[in-house]
């Protein structure tokens, strides 16, 4: 890879340790991956923030590179393993919550805005069409590639760190625009509406096609959390970074593939029989990804003047500013008098609640893949609806 | 025997070889308290992968492996070098982090388990006792 004397220079140290670090990584990359450059970044998302997952190896990792690393860009930050202000409420321990906080603070020294959220596109980190930007956090990734038009690749953690204190990523993948032309095109058949139904397409795509490029025709529509959801899916099924939706997402198309299958109701049946366990429900998760305000708002309205089972726990996660607005407008009251709890700043794909639930129910694809993976949790795949029915009754 | 491919992380390291044909997820397919394989079906489910010279094809599954990778090493609970056909992000950055030896592009069908190796990654050879 060709460097400019000043990327030379970060690489022999003379920028700190921390950013010889970064672009030891970046360059360690870019040669694996046959990247000619670094090029400049407009923005990141760092994801790894969970103590959950970094224990405290990664921990040390992160506090050594905020001795002396400082974000060249703007950098956002993934949801945390707990509500770092209402951590209690959630019931995590005091030692967890403790920990949780230095990872938040170390990413804090490093210039990183810790809004700990999973959809930063609803949070300011919004890139435009053709910018070039380095995110982790896969539903996010495919998201900004597909639906807002930005490129990155699908970074990890530490390699999103690694280009938000150097500011920029090596070119590869999809950054150049020859490697993200769809392979086959897909026909839905089907009426997809509803965010647990735009789950279980991502999960038909993911399980089937794995991680080609998509075409896919046949969704008159979509709001902006069907998208989310649909792309939190596909991501996690599939390990989709890129899709093409015709009539909706922004990309330039240079030849739609000819090749081609169908998405049928039957194929939709089976990805919600494979995501229906027989079970008690005693948990149930929304906002996965993040709900958004529309979402609160939604479930604020369906909750109001009702009780939730006492006998089953109900989060809906977020991040802190929808909280802080739902606060405003009386949301959070209407949802917390149910009995159902908000939590900002984290979500349940990486808070350590494994063990304390036994069946869970969500309207997010992704969801049940990680509450029957990593938290061995039974799982059932249902609107956000029926999610709210079955937590009253 | 000499195998050369190419550099993902500098080091020196010999060990015994512990050889696979399939893919490993570190993050929810090795536990890092102990260096044992978990996966369910995985051909190496319930070996220790500690102090191994570790041969596979590539890495798979969430990004989180990396961080695993990293705390193994610095636990000691992790294989003292990797050896593999094709190295992706995860595992090339879990190397770099962890300051795990590493070579890829190498023709692993030459090497089976409990073979002697010897990982001279700043040379990004691998010389088979």
């Amino acid at each position: 890879m060709e460097l400019t004397t000043e990327e030379q220079e970060m690489a022999e140290g003379k920028y700190g340790e921390a950013t010889r670090k970064a672009m030891e990584i970046l360059i360690t990359l870019g040669e694996i991956y046959g990247a000619k450059r670094l090029i400049e970044i407009t923005s990141v998302q760092v994801a790894g923030v969970s103590y959950a997952n970094l224990n405290e190896p990664g921990l040390d990792w992160l506090a050594d590179m905020a001795n002396d690393g400082r974000v060249r860009v703007f950098t956002t930050l993934n949801p945390a393993g707990m509500d770092l202000e209402e951590w209690r409420k959630l019931a995590i321990n005091e030692e967890f919550a403790r920990n949780q906080q230095r990872v938040v603070d170390a990413f804090g020294r490093m210039g990183i805005i810790t809004t700990c959220s999973c959809t930063p596109y609803l949070y300011g980190n919004l890139p435009h069409y053709g910018q070039h930007i380095a995110w982790s956090e896969s539903s996010a990734v495919c998201y900004a590639n597909s639906v807002l038009g930005a490129r990155t690749n699908r970074e990890g953690g530490p390699s999103a760190l690694s280009a938000a204190l150097v500011g920029k990523t090596p070119e590869y993948g999809f950054h150049l625009e020859e490697n993200r032309q769809p392979e086959i095109r897909i026909n839905v058949k089907t009426q997809v509406k509803g965010t647990y139904q735009f789950g279980a397409l991502g999960k038909v795509l993911g399980d089937r096609l794995g991680d080609k490029i998509t075409y896919i025709t046949g969704i008159p529509k979509a709001t902006v959390e069907e998208l989310k959801s649909f792309c939190a899916s596909y991501a996690t099924y599939g390990g989709v970074a890129l899709f093409h939706m015709e009539g909706i997402t922004p990309d330039r198309v240079k030849k739609i593939p000819d090749e081609s299958i169908d998405v049928t109701d039957a194929d939709m049946k089976k990805a919600f029989s494979e995501l229906d366990d027989d079970t008690e429900i005693d948990f149930i998760s929304l906002g996965c990804p993040h709900a958004s305000l529309s979402e609160l708002e939604y479930i604020a309205k369906k909750l109001e003047g009702k009780k939730i089972n006492p006998k089953k726990e109900v989060w809906i996660t977020t991040a802190r500013p929808t909280k802080q607005i739902a606060d405003r407008m009386g949301f959070t009251k209407m949802i917390e008098d149910s009995g159902a709890k908000i939590a900002a700043d984290t979500c349940c794909v990486v808070a350590p609640i494994k063990g304390r639930f036994h069946g869970l129910a969500s309207d997010s694809a992704k969801m049940c893949y990680y509450g029957s993976g990593r938290n061995k949790f039974s799982v059932k795949l249902m609107s956000m609806d029926k999610c709210l029915e079955e937590a009253m009754e | 025997m000499k195998l050369t491919g190419r550099r993902i992380y500098k080091g020196k390291t010999e060990g015994e070889a512990l050889v696979t044909t399939q893919s490993i997820s570190f993050y929810g397919g090795v536990d890092p308290e102990n260096g044992i394989v978990v996966e369910k079906g995985h051909e190496l489910e319930g070996q220790s992968i500690v102090d191994k010279i570790l041969v596979f094809p590539s890495g798979k599954g969430s990004t989180v492996g990396s961080y695993v990778l990293y705390q193994m090493a610095k636990t000691g609970k992790g294989p003292k070098g990797l050896i593999l056909k094709d190295c992706e992000a995860i595992v090339a950055v879990g190397c770099i982090i962890g300051e795990i030896p590493c070579v890829d592009q190498i023709d692993i069908s030459q090497i089976s388990t409990g073979m002697k190796l010897s990982i001279d990654a700043n040379n990004a050879t691998v010389q088979v006792q």
